[in-house]
């Protein structure tokens, strides 16, 4: 049980005055309730999300499978995580490839979210997988976003399909109806649509994400999401559901010491899936999501 | 703050509104402790004198440092670090626009050598803000010779003020850490530096902290600068990394437009957290 160290030493002292008692009181299950809304506030799980989770665990926790426990501080854990991962979802899910190619996958998310990078990414671990993508230059608006994608694509080995200079020239949402001419012309099975990002709260460049999704209609929509974001993460995921949807999530920068609990705030807010994990700059710094680690993540180890 | 009593919601309001601007347990448990003592000291129940306490304590907390550049030093070099995709690159070009505008001349030096078109980027926006550029002569050149050019260039063709952008890097890499460390170390021997600014994103949570005090270690931080305050995020973290590092906040970025730059202003910023 080593693995839920810091929590679980938090709890140990709440249960210090405990020991020989056997049945935890209301006031002790409270006090426990308070160490857990603290230790996910610290990683930045939204107080909404916090809030309903502790509800839970609390319920939970005044039941018999602690009362009779030998240690109840890790019985409450272990329900803690079991929690955490109920929410975060059991397995990854996969990508749904179309039935008829090309799969088309849109990328969506705040500035500088790790989108062009998750495009490369994402192209070459499908290239590996025996996969011919195209990355389309779908982001007219940030300085050089074509040229970064192009590069990427370079350095994954995948083709672009890049037909307008951007910096503000050009229509991302004709740009991305044409990549599926094109990408059908020259067999393309799957397509990679990096897309500018936006804020939530910027009604106009939302509008134009869902005209791209509309123009597309595409099989995958993976919002992009750091994970140092704080408790914006839920205003956020909010509105890139409203505004352009999206079935899958991608948690970007879990190689920095960020507890990310962006992850759960996300998962239980919007009932998407968190498919992946983007863990570094280079392209290969990419694996599929797992549940269980981001858990004990988010606990602190 | 709906009510017209202080009672038990009005805290319990007051402490889930500064969490969820991001202030953190810590400097939200010791905020509202204040208050508690004011609230009582004063003999008010009055939620809106609550408010204004509020508001008053953010201000004079935020505004304990100076914000003011340093930037007298011919040529005047500014560092510009952070970690990755926090809008230094963007920064710079406002940065330099603003300089501009102000009758300085200017030069960028691409010391990113390392993202996918980074220098192409920084090109356009020193062509935006009306700033030369030093590039790398080579692909995947030391960012510190690149930095060490461009301080050259400002000395030789006497330009005000040069800027140097670097590459994103997580505080926790260490090699990356030790590049800037070099960077500064580097430039040093040429001229001291002026200002060394540290991008931060306001939809950053408690993670902030820890980016300032590692970026205080090894680069030297004298300011921060808070980008995306366009967006819902509140950035409230930034209290505490101002009090734990001492660090002032110097520059606001709110948009992705050439002139979505200005000074910090605790009234202004507390105006946004607190309404
Ligand atoms: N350390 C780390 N850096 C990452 C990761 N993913 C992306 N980055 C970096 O984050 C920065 C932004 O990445 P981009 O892919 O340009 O992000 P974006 O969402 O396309 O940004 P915009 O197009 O400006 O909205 C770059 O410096 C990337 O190298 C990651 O998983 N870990
Ligand atoms: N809305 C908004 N977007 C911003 C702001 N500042 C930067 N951005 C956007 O954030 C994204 C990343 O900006 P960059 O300037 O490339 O960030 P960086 O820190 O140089 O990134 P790396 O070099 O990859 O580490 C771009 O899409 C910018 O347009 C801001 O104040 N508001
Ligand atoms: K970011
Ligand atoms: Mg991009
Ligand atoms: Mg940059």
């Amino acid at each position: 049980m080593a693995t839920f160290g810091n929590l679980t030493d938090r709890l140990a002292d709440t249960f210090k005055n405990l020991r020989g008692k056997g049945k935890l009181s209301e006031a002790d299950v409270d006090r426990t309730v308070r160490e857990i809304r603290r230790a996910l506030l610290d990683a930045d799980v939204a107080l909404e999300v916090v809030k309903d989770f502790t509800g839970r665990v609390r319920e939970r926790a005044l039941g018999h499978e602690v009362s009779g426990a030998l240690n109840p501080a890790q019985q409450v854990v272990q329900i803690v995580n079991d929690e955490l991962v109920t929410i975060l979802g059991g397995e990854a899910r996969r990508i749904e490839f179309a039935k008829n190619p090309p799969t088309v996958i849109m990328l969506a998310g705040l500035q500088g979210a790790g989108k062009t990078t998750l495009a490369g990414k994402l192209s070459k671990w499908l290239a590996a997988d025996g996969h011919t993508p195209l990355l389309v230059a779908a982001d007219l608006q940030r300085p050089n976003a074509v040229t970064q994608l192009q590069v990427v694509a370079g350095q994954a080995g995948v083709a672009v399909f890049a037909p307008e200079p951007g910096n503000g020239k050009g229509d991302p949402v004709k740009v991305a109806k044409q990549a599926l001419k094109f990408a059908k012309d020259k067999q393309h099975d799957v397509v990679i649509i990096d897309t500018a990002g936006r804020l939530g709260v910027d009604a106009e460049l939302m509008k134009q994400a869902a005209n791209i999704r509309k123009a597309v209609d595409p099989d995958e929509v993976l919002f992009v999401i750091d994970a140092m974001i704080g408790q914006d993460a839920v205003t956020t995921a909010r509105a890139f559901q409203d505004g352009v949807d999206f079935t899958g999530v991608v948690l970007s920068k879990l190689d920095g010491d960020a507890r990310g609990g962006a992850a759960l705030s996300v998962a239980s807010i919007t009932g998407r899936p968190i498919m992946f994990a983007s863990t570094g700059e280079g392209l290969d710094d990419f694996e599929p999501f797992h549940p269980d680690r981001m858990a004990s993540r988010i606990l602190d180890l | 703050f709906a009510r017209n009593t202080i009672d038990a919601d009005t805290w319990s309001g007051l402490e889930d509104a500064m969490i969820s601007a991001d202030f953190g347990p810590d400097i939200t448990d010791s905020v509202i402790e204040e208050l508690r003592a004011s609230v009582a000291k004063y003999k008010t129940d009055d939620p809106a004198d609550l408010k204004r306490m509020l508001r008053e304590t953010l201000e004079e907390r935020l505004a304990r440092l100076d914000p003011t550049l340093t930037l007298s030093a011919r040529p005047a070099v500014v560092l510009v670090v952070g970690v990755n995709g926090v809008g230094k690159t963007t920064t710079i070009g406002k940065f330099a626009k603003f300089l501009v505008g102000h009758g300085r001349t200017v030069v960028v030096g691409a010391a990113d050598t390392f993202r996918a078109a980074a220098v192409e980027q920084l090109a356009t926006w020193a062509e935006r803000g009306g700033a030369e550029i030093v590039r790398p002569q080579q692909q995947g050149q030391d960012p510190a010779s690149v930095a060490f050019q461009t301080v050259e260039w400002a000395q030789r063709e006497s330009i005000d003020i040069a800027i140097i952008d670097t590459a994103g890097r997580l505080q926790t890499k260490s090699g990356l850490m030790d590049e800037l460390g070099k960077i500064r170390r580097v430039i040093e021997k040429q001229t001291e530096i002026a200002e060394v600014l540290l991008v931060l994103d306001a939809t950053t949570g408690q993670n902030g902290v820890a980016q300032a005090e590692a970026f205080i270690q090894h680069a030297g931080v004298t300011g921060l600068v808070i980008t995306k305050l366009d967006g819902s995020a509140r950035a409230g973290f930034v209290l505490a990394v101002q009090e734990r590092t001492g660090i002032p906040i110097k520059l606001v970025g709110q948009g992705e437009g050439i002139n979505d730059l200005t000074g910090f202003t605790p009234h202004v910023f507390v105006q946004g957290l607190v309404g």
